[in-house]
């Protein structure tokens, strides 16, 4: 990792308060509109103030994430990714600042969910906190290099439709949102088979004060299989091009 | 104080070929620069000064042909950090100040210039602490040259460096490059303003179709390129007497009328009347660079 180069990445993306802004105002108004009048109800098996606090957890850094890679789009269309290769910045580097920038704007989105959550209600012991944060953040590696790959097939007219349509669909089906499309059969095992699914899970899990069952974790590592190399490939595709 | 292996030349291109579909944007070029040189790659629009520079720097990869960097590739000289290059597309990144922005780029290479020289150096020194996206363009223009100095990079490449500029900018970026280029620095910039080249380089490389049709110091290549050109018909004269007249370079037929593409025109045109009287419809044009290029590569044809 470069250390100065990684800090002016994090001042420049701390510094697009309109970014920030929209991505803490999402979540958070959301949640208060929606948990506001269902503070007592119980749903998944939990109160539905622990629910949705994961779910819009789930959300804010889903989008924290996977646009904070997708933004690779616009360094690349402003030919700033080409002006970086006339320099010893190795590709790791480069990579490694976004994933930060990413990861540092996922934390303050769960920051503020957290303390909406606490706003109506949520009580969870310190470990219970810990561990929710601990496996969101693992649950977010998939997607982060999802990110990235987006960023480098995406030009960026397409990269609003293109990640923020697949935020969405990973969030409706996740139930992130507060509901299931379905609670058995065919698409349920589909549901269980995404990265958002399990992010949305990482709440109740946590409540019951253990950690994903062995499931989640293959679902992780397998989407990460999948698109660490998928990635890898367009990023050379990408700088071999003329 | 340069460690790099320079047996073989700052940089040495050898056949290195580029096409686009059925463009051949370069055709096989051979150049060896040696260091401290300063050359201009002087050609119109479409001549593959881009895509050659974009090579040189290992942003586009030839089709043939390789590229060495004080013995190195491209890219491990990039990483060496011994180039900088000046791109002739591409914006800056927002939300940082120029200072900032110039302080990110110094950090990534191993002995960089201090900042607040290569600020004052490339002419940023007065608004170093704007953002980058309140810029003119001319200032935009020196950040780019700012970045691409505080490398303090051994081997310079600017893609037309002064394309957005005004005459008194134009005039403000070579001073700043003069400086440069007197600590022993090698440049190699691309430009179509044939003044440009004369004025700053100490070789010119003339680049017409992918190819070098010219290469030398600017005194030799401006005869040949910044000449005049005299028209004129003159029925029953061989084109091999009219290219022994005094003066000229180049002698092309155009239907009726001969072209004689001329280094001293006065002497070409005394020398035509003498030996050919009848020589009638006789014009004296200073050649546009266009024309010259396409005088020197007609033979091409």
């Amino acid at each position: 990792m470069h250390p100065t180069y990684l800090r002016y990445e994090l001042l420049r993306n701390l510094r697009n308060w309109r970014f920030i802004l929209f991505s803490l105002a999402y979540p958070v108004v959301l949640y208060f509109v929606v948990t506001a009048p269902q503070r007592h109800v119980r749903f998944d098996g939990v109160a539905f103030p622990l629910y949705f606090m994961a779910g819009m957890a789930a959300v804010g850094t889903m989008i924290a994430v996977i646009s904070s890679g997708a933004r690779i789009a616009a360094d690349r269309s402003a030919g700033w990714t080409r002006q970086l290769r006339l320099t010893p910045l190795t590709a790791g580097d480069y990579l490694g600042a976004r994933v930060a920038c990413g990861f540092v704007m996922a934390l303050l989105v769960i920051v503020a969910v957290s303390l909406s959550g606490t706003a109506l209600g949520v009580h969870l012991s310190v470990g219970a906190w810990t561990g929710m944060i601990g496996l969101i953040l693992v649950g977010l590696v998939p997607l982060t290099v999802l990110g990235i790959l987006l960023g480098h097939v995406v030009t960026p007219e397409s990269l609003a439709p293109a990640a923020g349509g697949t935020i969405m669909l990973l969030a409706l089906l996740g139930g992130a949102y507060g509901f299931l499309l379905a609670k058995s059969g065919a698409l349920f095992d589909v549901i269980r088979a995404l990265p958002s699914y399990w992010l949305v899970q990482a709440g109740k899990t946590a409540l019951a004060g253990g950690g994903w069952p062995l499931e989640a974790w293959i679902v992780i590592a397998a989407w990460t299989a999948v698109l660490a190399p998928l990635t890898v490939l367009v990023y050379k595709r990408d700088t071999n091009r003329v | 104080m340069t460690a790099h292996d320079t047996s073989g030349g700052a940089a040495v291109l050898s056949q290195l070929t580029k096409s686009y579909g059925e463009v051949r944007a370069v055709r096989s070029i051979d150049l060896a620069i040696a260091p401290g040189e300063t050359v201009a790659l002087l050609g119109p629009n479409g001549a593959g000064k881009t895509t050659t520079i974009d090579m040189v720097l290992g942003l586009t990869r030839p089709d043939s042909g390789s590229v060495s960097l004080f013995g190195m590739s491209p890219t491990e000289a990039a990483a060496a950090g011994v180039v900088g290059g000046m791109l002739q597309t591409g914006s800056l990144i927002e939300y940082l100040s120029v200072r900032e922005l110039v302080t990110m780029v110094a950090s990534l290479y191993p002995h960089p210039v201090d900042v607040e020289d290569a600020l004052a150096l490339s002419g940023c020194a007065g608004f170093a602490d704007r953002r980058t996206t309140k810029l003119s363009g001319g200032q935009a223009q020196r950040v780019r040259f700012a970045i691409a100095l505080v490398a303090d990079p051994d081997l310079l490449l600017l893609d037309e460096p002064t394309a957005a500029l005004d005459v008194e900018a134009r005039r403000e970026f070579w001073a700043s490059m003069r400086a440069v280029a007197a600590r022993g620095k090698t440049v190699m910039f691309a430009t179509h303003y044939l003044e440009e080249a004369d004025a700053f380089a100490d070789r010119i490389v003339l680049l017409a179709r992918g190819s070098v049709v010219a290469d030398g110091p600017p005194g030799e290549i401006k005869a040949r390129v910044g000449g005049r050109t005299i028209r004129a018909t003159v029925p029953g004269a061989e084109l091999d007497s009219l290219r022994a007249l005094p003066g000229v370079v180049e002698v092309q037929r155009r239907g009726n009328a001969v072209i004689l593409t001329c280094a001293q025109a006065d002497a070409a045109l005394r020398g035509l009347l003498d030996r050919f009287p009848w020589a009638t419809d006789v014009e004296v044009r200073g050649a546009a660079l266009e024309d010259a290029f396409l005088a020197l590569t007609a033979d091409e044809h």
